[in-house]
Protein backbone atom coordinates (compact mmCIF):
# COMPACT_ATOMS: atom_id res chain seq x y z
CA UNK A 1 0.00 0.00 0.00
CA UNK A 2 2.90 2.04 0.73
CA UNK A 3 4.33 2.07 -2.94
CA UNK A 4 0.85 4.30 -3.74
CA UNK A 5 2.30 7.41 -2.71
CA UNK A 6 4.16 7.93 -5.97
CA UNK A 7 1.15 7.19 -7.93
CA UNK A 8 -1.28 8.79 -6.66
CA UNK A 9 0.86 12.31 -6.72
CA UNK A 10 1.76 11.38 -10.10
CA UNK A 11 -1.97 11.76 -10.98
CA UNK A 12 -2.65 14.71 -8.64
CA UNK A 13 0.30 16.78 -10.41
CA UNK A 14 -1.03 15.63 -13.71
CA UNK A 15 -4.85 16.57 -13.21
CA UNK A 16 -4.43 19.91 -11.46
CA UNK A 17 -1.19 20.78 -14.10
CA UNK A 18 -3.95 19.68 -16.67
CA UNK A 19 -6.24 22.01 -15.27
CA UNK A 20 -8.75 19.19 -14.97
CA UNK A 21 -9.17 19.94 -11.71
CA UNK A 22 -8.82 23.45 -9.15
CA UNK A 23 -8.05 21.63 -6.43
CA UNK A 24 -6.65 17.87 -4.98
CA UNK A 25 -8.04 16.19 -1.26
CA UNK A 26 -6.48 13.88 0.27
CA UNK A 27 -4.25 12.82 2.86
CA UNK A 28 -1.15 14.00 4.43
CA UNK A 29 0.59 13.22 7.53
CA UNK A 30 -1.27 14.51 10.97
CA UNK A 31 1.04 16.12 13.95
CA UNK A 32 0.46 12.41 15.81
CA UNK A 33 1.07 9.10 15.12
CA UNK A 34 -2.20 6.86 13.35
CA UNK A 35 -4.05 10.45 12.39
CA UNK A 36 -3.96 11.79 8.78
CA UNK A 37 -5.66 14.83 8.36
CA UNK A 38 -7.43 15.81 5.12
CA UNK A 39 -5.15 17.96 2.62
CA UNK A 40 -6.07 20.14 -0.30
CA UNK A 41 -3.88 20.86 -3.21
CA UNK A 42 -4.30 23.58 -5.40
CA UNK A 43 -0.88 23.73 -7.05
CA UNK A 44 1.09 20.71 -8.73
CA UNK A 45 4.45 21.45 -7.04
CA UNK A 46 2.49 20.83 -3.86
CA UNK A 47 1.82 17.03 -4.85
CA UNK A 48 4.43 15.97 -2.44
CA UNK A 49 2.34 16.12 0.47
CA UNK A 50 0.12 14.06 0.09
CA UNK A 51 0.68 10.41 1.16
CA UNK A 52 -0.57 7.08 1.31
CA UNK A 53 -0.54 4.56 3.98
CA UNK A 54 -2.85 2.32 6.54
CA UNK A 55 -3.95 5.79 8.52
CA UNK A 56 -5.54 7.36 6.03
CA UNK A 57 -8.97 6.17 7.52
CA UNK A 58 -11.48 9.50 7.45
CA UNK A 59 -13.90 9.94 4.84
CA UNK A 60 -12.94 12.56 2.54
CA UNK A 61 -16.60 12.32 1.26
CA UNK A 62 -17.42 14.76 3.48
CA UNK A 63 -14.96 17.89 1.74
CA UNK A 64 -16.66 17.60 -1.51
CA UNK A 65 -20.45 18.84 0.05
CA UNK A 66 -21.44 21.82 -1.91
CA UNK A 67 -18.59 22.57 -3.07
CA UNK A 68 -18.27 24.73 -6.72
CA UNK A 69 -15.17 23.87 -8.28
CA UNK A 70 -13.51 21.11 -10.00
CA UNK A 71 -12.25 18.40 -7.60
CA UNK A 72 -9.88 15.48 -7.55
CA UNK A 73 -10.26 13.14 -4.92
CA UNK A 74 -8.71 10.06 -3.40
CA UNK A 75 -11.06 7.29 -2.54
CA UNK A 76 -10.91 3.81 -1.26
CA UNK A 77 -13.83 1.82 -1.66
CA UNK A 78 -16.28 2.94 0.89
CA UNK A 79 -15.30 6.61 0.17
CA UNK A 80 -16.50 5.76 -3.18
CA UNK A 81 -19.78 4.37 -2.33
CA UNK A 82 -20.23 7.69 0.20
CA UNK A 83 -19.12 10.09 -3.41
CA UNK A 84 -22.16 8.21 -5.37
CA UNK A 85 -24.65 8.94 -2.37
CA UNK A 86 -23.31 12.30 -2.32
CA UNK A 87 -23.94 12.53 -6.16
CA UNK A 88 -27.60 10.55 -5.47
CA UNK A 89 -28.51 13.28 -3.16
CA UNK A 90 -26.90 16.35 -5.20
CA UNK A 91 -24.62 17.41 -3.05
CA UNK A 92 -22.01 17.52 -5.65
CA UNK A 93 -22.27 16.62 -9.48
CA UNK A 94 -20.49 13.74 -11.33
CA UNK A 95 -19.14 16.24 -13.43
CA UNK A 96 -16.89 18.30 -11.62
CA UNK A 97 -14.88 15.11 -9.93
CA UNK A 98 -11.87 13.67 -11.08
CA UNK A 99 -11.88 10.74 -8.44
CA UNK A 100 -8.30 8.59 -7.52
CA UNK A 101 -9.28 5.49 -6.92
CA UNK A 102 -7.44 3.43 -4.27
CA UNK A 103 -7.84 -0.18 -3.61
CA UNK A 104 -7.88 -0.43 -0.06
CA UNK A 105 -6.40 -3.39 1.89
CA UNK A 106 -7.82 -1.48 5.37
CA UNK A 107 -6.72 1.07 7.67
CA UNK A 108 -5.55 -0.02 11.47
CA UNK A 109 -7.51 1.06 14.20
CA UNK A 110 -5.66 3.99 16.19
CA UNK A 111 -8.12 2.62 19.23
CA UNK A 112 -6.70 -0.63 19.11
CA UNK A 113 -3.12 -0.20 19.63
CA UNK A 114 -3.34 2.94 21.87
CA UNK A 115 -5.44 1.28 24.13
CA UNK A 116 -2.59 -1.53 24.22
CA UNK A 117 0.44 0.90 24.67
CA UNK A 118 1.19 2.13 27.42
CA UNK A 119 3.64 4.56 26.75
CA UNK A 120 2.97 7.78 24.19
CA UNK A 121 3.14 6.65 20.96
CA UNK A 122 5.71 8.02 18.75
CA UNK A 123 5.86 6.24 15.90
CA UNK A 124 4.12 3.92 13.94
CA UNK A 125 5.36 1.56 10.96
CA UNK A 126 4.71 -0.57 8.42
CA UNK A 127 6.56 -3.64 7.96
CA UNK A 128 5.13 -6.40 5.70
CA UNK A 129 2.21 -7.73 7.49
CA UNK A 130 3.70 -6.58 10.95
CA UNK A 131 2.74 -3.31 12.47
CA UNK A 132 5.96 -1.80 14.93
CA UNK A 133 4.94 0.92 17.45
CA UNK A 134 7.92 2.78 19.32
CA UNK A 135 7.15 4.77 21.99
CA UNK A 136 8.59 5.54 25.84
CA UNK A 137 11.39 3.66 24.85
CA UNK A 138 9.53 0.54 23.95
CA UNK A 139 8.60 -1.10 21.09
CA UNK A 140 5.71 -3.81 20.43
CA UNK A 141 4.74 -5.58 17.23
CA UNK A 142 1.39 -6.29 16.37
CA UNK A 143 0.02 -8.51 13.30
CA UNK A 144 -1.14 -6.13 10.60
CA UNK A 145 -4.46 -8.37 10.83
CA UNK A 146 -4.90 -7.95 14.64
CA UNK A 147 -5.04 -4.32 14.41
CA UNK A 148 -7.48 -3.33 11.43
CA UNK A 149 -10.61 -1.55 11.84
CA UNK A 150 -13.26 -3.18 12.72
CA UNK A 151 -15.45 -2.23 9.52
CA UNK A 152 -12.31 -2.87 7.42
CA UNK A 153 -12.59 -6.28 8.62
CA UNK A 154 -16.05 -7.42 7.67
CA UNK A 155 -15.32 -4.68 4.56
CA UNK A 156 -16.66 -6.65 0.71
CA UNK A 157 -16.20 -3.11 -1.22
CA UNK A 158 -12.37 -2.65 -0.93
CA UNK A 159 -12.45 -1.59 -4.45
CA UNK A 160 -13.49 1.71 -5.28
CA UNK A 161 -17.08 1.13 -6.78
CA UNK A 162 -16.82 4.54 -9.10
CA UNK A 163 -13.02 6.26 -9.89
CA UNK A 164 -11.60 7.94 -12.97
CA UNK A 165 -8.26 6.32 -12.03
CA UNK A 166 -7.00 4.55 -10.15
CA UNK A 167 -3.84 3.94 -8.48
CA UNK A 168 -3.40 -0.25 -8.80
CA UNK A 169 -4.59 -3.06 -10.37
CA UNK A 170 -7.95 -4.03 -8.10
CA UNK A 171 -7.18 -6.38 -4.70
CA UNK A 172 -9.23 -8.85 -4.28
CA UNK A 173 -12.58 -8.64 -2.77
CA UNK A 174 -13.19 -10.60 0.76
CA UNK A 175 -15.60 -13.29 0.61
CA UNK A 176 -17.61 -14.94 3.13
CA UNK A 177 -17.46 -12.18 5.46
CA UNK A 178 -19.56 -13.04 8.47
CA UNK A 179 -20.85 -9.33 8.80
CA UNK A 180 -23.08 -8.99 11.21
CA UNK A 181 -22.26 -11.65 14.11
CA UNK A 182 -21.94 -8.55 16.86
CA UNK A 183 -25.38 -7.06 15.88
CA UNK A 184 -27.01 -10.69 15.87
CA UNK A 185 -25.82 -11.08 19.25
CA UNK A 186 -27.17 -8.20 20.50
CA UNK A 187 -30.48 -8.96 18.34
CA UNK A 188 -31.01 -12.15 20.62
CA UNK A 189 -31.01 -9.75 23.86
CA UNK A 190 -34.20 -9.03 26.05
CA UNK A 191 -35.43 -5.73 26.01
CA UNK A 192 -34.14 -5.03 29.46
CA UNK A 193 -30.63 -6.21 28.63
CA UNK A 194 -30.61 -4.42 25.08
CA UNK A 195 -31.24 -1.14 27.30
CA UNK A 196 -28.55 -1.97 29.73
CA UNK A 197 -26.12 -2.71 26.45
CA UNK A 198 -26.73 0.66 25.26
CA UNK A 199 -25.94 2.57 28.80
CA UNK A 200 -22.86 1.09 28.87
CA UNK A 201 -22.03 1.55 25.22
CA UNK A 202 -22.91 5.26 25.04
CA UNK A 203 -21.85 5.82 29.06
CA UNK A 204 -18.81 7.44 27.87
CA UNK A 205 -20.38 10.00 25.37
CA UNK A 206 -19.12 13.14 25.90
CA UNK A 207 -21.18 14.92 23.01
CA UNK A 208 -18.38 16.32 21.08
CA UNK A 209 -19.94 15.29 17.89
CA UNK A 210 -16.94 14.61 16.63
CA UNK A 211 -19.00 11.37 14.95
CA UNK A 212 -21.40 13.67 13.35
CA UNK A 213 -19.08 16.23 11.71
CA UNK A 214 -16.80 13.43 10.14
CA UNK A 215 -19.82 11.73 8.78
CA UNK A 216 -19.70 12.47 5.16
CA UNK A 217 -23.97 11.96 5.13
CA UNK A 218 -24.43 14.68 8.18
CA UNK A 219 -23.98 17.57 5.80
CA UNK A 220 -27.21 19.60 7.24
CA UNK A 221 -27.03 23.21 7.62
CA UNK A 222 -28.52 22.61 10.99
CA UNK A 223 -28.28 19.79 12.45
CA UNK A 224 -31.09 18.42 15.02
CA UNK A 225 -28.90 18.45 17.93
CA UNK A 226 -27.82 21.98 17.25
CA UNK A 227 -31.55 23.65 17.06
CA UNK A 228 -32.61 25.20 19.75
CA UNK A 229 -36.36 26.20 18.17
CA UNK A 230 -37.63 23.80 18.51
CA UNK A 231 -35.43 21.85 20.47
CA UNK A 232 -35.63 18.36 19.28
CA UNK A 233 -32.86 16.83 21.78
CA UNK A 234 -32.22 18.13 25.36
CA UNK A 235 -28.16 18.88 25.72
CA UNK A 236 -27.28 17.80 28.81
CA UNK A 237 -25.20 14.96 29.50
CA UNK A 238 -28.05 13.05 30.84
CA UNK A 239 -28.08 9.77 29.62
CA UNK A 240 -31.70 9.99 28.01
CA UNK A 241 -30.32 12.83 25.49
CA UNK A 242 -27.21 11.21 24.63
CA UNK A 243 -28.67 7.91 23.71
CA UNK A 244 -31.53 10.14 22.05
CA UNK A 245 -28.85 11.96 19.78
CA UNK A 246 -27.08 8.66 19.10
CA UNK A 247 -30.61 6.79 17.91
CA UNK A 248 -31.54 9.58 16.16
CA UNK A 249 -28.68 10.23 14.32
CA UNK A 250 -28.14 6.46 13.08
CA UNK A 251 -31.62 6.96 11.98
CA UNK A 252 -30.40 9.75 9.88
CA UNK A 253 -27.75 7.61 8.12
CA UNK A 254 -29.61 4.79 7.57
CA UNK A 255 -30.05 3.25 3.80
CA UNK A 256 -26.85 5.59 3.52
CA UNK A 257 -24.19 4.46 5.74
CA UNK A 258 -21.40 2.78 4.08
CA UNK A 259 -20.32 1.96 7.13
CA UNK A 260 -16.96 3.65 6.31
CA UNK A 261 -16.20 3.66 9.87
CA UNK A 262 -14.90 7.40 10.11
CA UNK A 263 -17.58 7.61 13.18
CA UNK A 264 -15.54 5.32 15.18
CA UNK A 265 -12.47 6.27 14.37
CA UNK A 266 -12.66 10.05 15.15
CA UNK A 267 -14.20 9.30 18.36
CA UNK A 268 -11.55 10.77 21.14
CA UNK A 269 -13.75 8.18 24.03
CA UNK A 270 -12.84 4.81 21.34
CA UNK A 271 -17.17 4.61 21.48
CA UNK A 272 -18.12 1.90 19.15
CA UNK A 273 -20.60 3.91 17.32
CA UNK A 274 -21.11 1.93 14.20
CA UNK A 275 -22.99 -0.99 16.82
CA UNK A 276 -26.46 1.89 15.75
CA UNK A 277 -25.32 2.74 12.28
CA UNK A 278 -24.92 -1.10 11.35
CA UNK A 279 -28.06 -2.67 12.26
CA UNK A 280 -29.70 -0.16 9.83
CA UNK A 281 -27.34 -1.05 6.95
CA UNK A 282 -28.18 -4.19 8.34
CA UNK A 283 -32.26 -4.19 8.11
CA UNK A 284 -31.78 -2.41 4.57
CA UNK A 285 -30.14 -5.32 3.63
CA UNK A 286 -32.31 -7.28 4.84
CA UNK A 287 -35.83 -6.08 4.15
CA UNK A 288 -34.89 -4.47 0.87
CA UNK A 289 -31.74 -5.55 -0.32
CA UNK A 290 -30.36 -2.72 -0.36
CA UNK A 291 -26.48 -1.61 -0.26
CA UNK A 292 -25.40 2.40 -0.05
CA UNK A 293 -23.42 3.34 -2.62
CA UNK A 294 -23.00 1.20 -5.29
CA UNK A 295 -25.48 2.63 -8.17
CA UNK A 296 -25.84 5.76 -9.55
CA UNK A 297 -28.90 5.16 -11.14
CA UNK A 298 -30.88 3.36 -8.21
CA UNK A 299 -33.47 5.41 -5.03
CA UNK A 300 -32.43 4.73 -1.84
CA UNK A 301 -35.04 2.69 0.01
CA UNK A 302 -36.29 5.17 1.70
CA UNK A 303 -37.38 7.49 -0.74
CA UNK A 304 -39.09 4.76 -3.32
CA UNK A 305 -42.31 3.06 -2.46
CA UNK A 306 -42.34 -0.23 -3.87
CA UNK A 307 -45.93 -2.25 -3.25
CA UNK A 308 -43.70 -5.02 -1.93
CA UNK A 309 -41.78 -3.73 0.53
CA UNK A 310 -42.51 -5.07 4.10
CA UNK A 311 -44.91 -3.72 6.17
CA UNK A 312 -45.29 -6.59 9.72
CA UNK A 313 -44.90 -3.70 11.22
CA UNK A 314 -48.12 -2.18 10.13
CA UNK A 315 -51.16 -3.55 11.08
CA UNK B 1 -36.74 0.96 18.19
CA UNK B 2 -36.60 -3.00 19.66
CA UNK B 3 -33.03 -3.45 18.73
CA UNK B 4 -32.00 -0.22 21.53
CA UNK B 5 -34.04 -2.01 23.87
CA UNK B 6 -38.06 -0.17 23.70
CA UNK B 7 -40.26 -3.94 24.22
CA UNK B 8 -41.85 -5.58 21.30
CA UNK B 9 -45.45 -3.69 21.57
CA UNK B 10 -45.03 -0.90 23.29
CA UNK B 11 -45.02 0.77 19.61
CA UNK B 12 -47.49 0.47 17.09
CA UNK B 13 -47.71 1.75 13.38
CA UNK B 14 -51.15 1.76 11.71
CA UNK B 15 -52.78 2.84 8.37
CA UNK B 16 -56.32 3.84 9.37
CA UNK B 17 -58.72 5.67 6.49
CA UNK B 18 -61.22 8.29 8.17
CA UNK B 19 -63.99 5.97 7.41
CA UNK B 20 -62.58 2.73 9.10
CA UNK B 21 -63.93 3.71 12.66
CA UNK B 22 -63.93 0.49 14.04
CA UNK B 23 -60.93 0.03 13.43
CA UNK B 24 -59.63 2.61 14.57
CA UNK B 25 -61.36 1.65 17.77
CA UNK B 26 -59.77 -1.88 17.79
CA UNK B 27 -56.18 -0.07 17.16
CA UNK B 28 -56.73 2.24 20.15
CA UNK B 29 -57.99 -0.52 22.33
CA UNK B 30 -55.23 -2.91 21.34
CA UNK B 31 -52.56 -0.27 21.94
CA UNK B 32 -53.99 0.57 25.17
CA UNK B 33 -54.04 -2.58 26.43
CA UNK B 34 -50.76 -4.21 25.29
CA UNK B 35 -49.05 -0.72 26.84
CA UNK B 36 -51.12 -1.10 30.04
CA UNK B 37 -49.74 -4.97 29.96
CA UNK B 38 -46.05 -3.64 30.05
CA UNK B 39 -46.49 -1.64 32.94
CA UNK B 40 -44.47 2.32 32.65
CA UNK B 41 -41.01 2.72 31.26
CA UNK B 42 -38.07 2.17 33.43
CA UNK B 43 -34.72 2.79 31.24
CA UNK B 44 -34.95 5.72 28.44
CA UNK B 45 -37.02 8.09 30.49
CA UNK B 46 -35.61 11.22 31.84
CA UNK B 47 -35.89 12.67 35.73
CA UNK B 48 -37.16 15.98 35.17
CA UNK B 49 -34.64 18.01 37.37
CA UNK B 50 -37.28 19.70 39.45
CA UNK B 51 -38.30 16.03 40.89
CA UNK B 52 -34.69 15.63 41.66
CA UNK B 53 -34.40 18.11 43.36
CA UNK B 54 -37.79 17.82 45.36
CA UNK B 55 -36.25 14.29 46.09
CA UNK B 56 -33.00 15.42 47.31
CA UNK B 57 -34.44 18.39 49.15
S1 LIG C 1 -22.37 6.84 10.07
FE1 LIG C 1 -20.16 6.40 10.40
S2 LIG C 1 -19.77 4.57 9.12
FE2 LIG C 1 -21.72 5.46 8.40
S3 LIG C 1 -21.13 6.84 6.69
FE3 LIG C 1 -21.19 8.09 8.59
S4 LIG C 1 -19.05 8.08 9.36
FE4 LIG C 1 -19.25 6.38 7.86
S1 LIG D 1 -17.45 11.21 18.86
FE1 LIG D 1 -17.75 9.82 20.63
S2 LIG D 1 -17.79 11.15 22.47
FE2 LIG D 1 -18.07 12.47 20.66
S3 LIG D 1 -20.32 12.65 20.45
FE3 LIG D 1 -19.66 10.92 19.12
S4 LIG D 1 -19.83 9.09 20.42
FE4 LIG D 1 -19.91 10.88 21.79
Amino acid sequence: MLSYNEKIRHIAKKILAEGKVEIVIGYRRGTLPMINEPCFIKHPEDVTRLIWDRHCGINLTNYLTQRKERIGIIAKGCDSRNIITHIIENKIKREQLVIIGVPCKGMIDRHKIASQFEEEIQKVKEDGDKIVVTGGGIEKIWKLSDVLQENCIICTHRNPVIYDELVAEPVAEQKDVNRYEDIRRIERLSPAEKAEFFDDLLASCIRCYACRNVCPLCYCDTCFVDGSQPQWVGKSQDPTDIRTFHFLRAFHCAGRCTDCGSCERACPMGIKVRTLTKKLEKDCLELFNWEAGIDLEQRPPLTTYNPNDPDDTFR
Amino acid sequence: MEYMGIEPGRIHFSWISSAEATKFVDVVNEVTSTVKALGPRKSFVKTPLTTAKNKAA
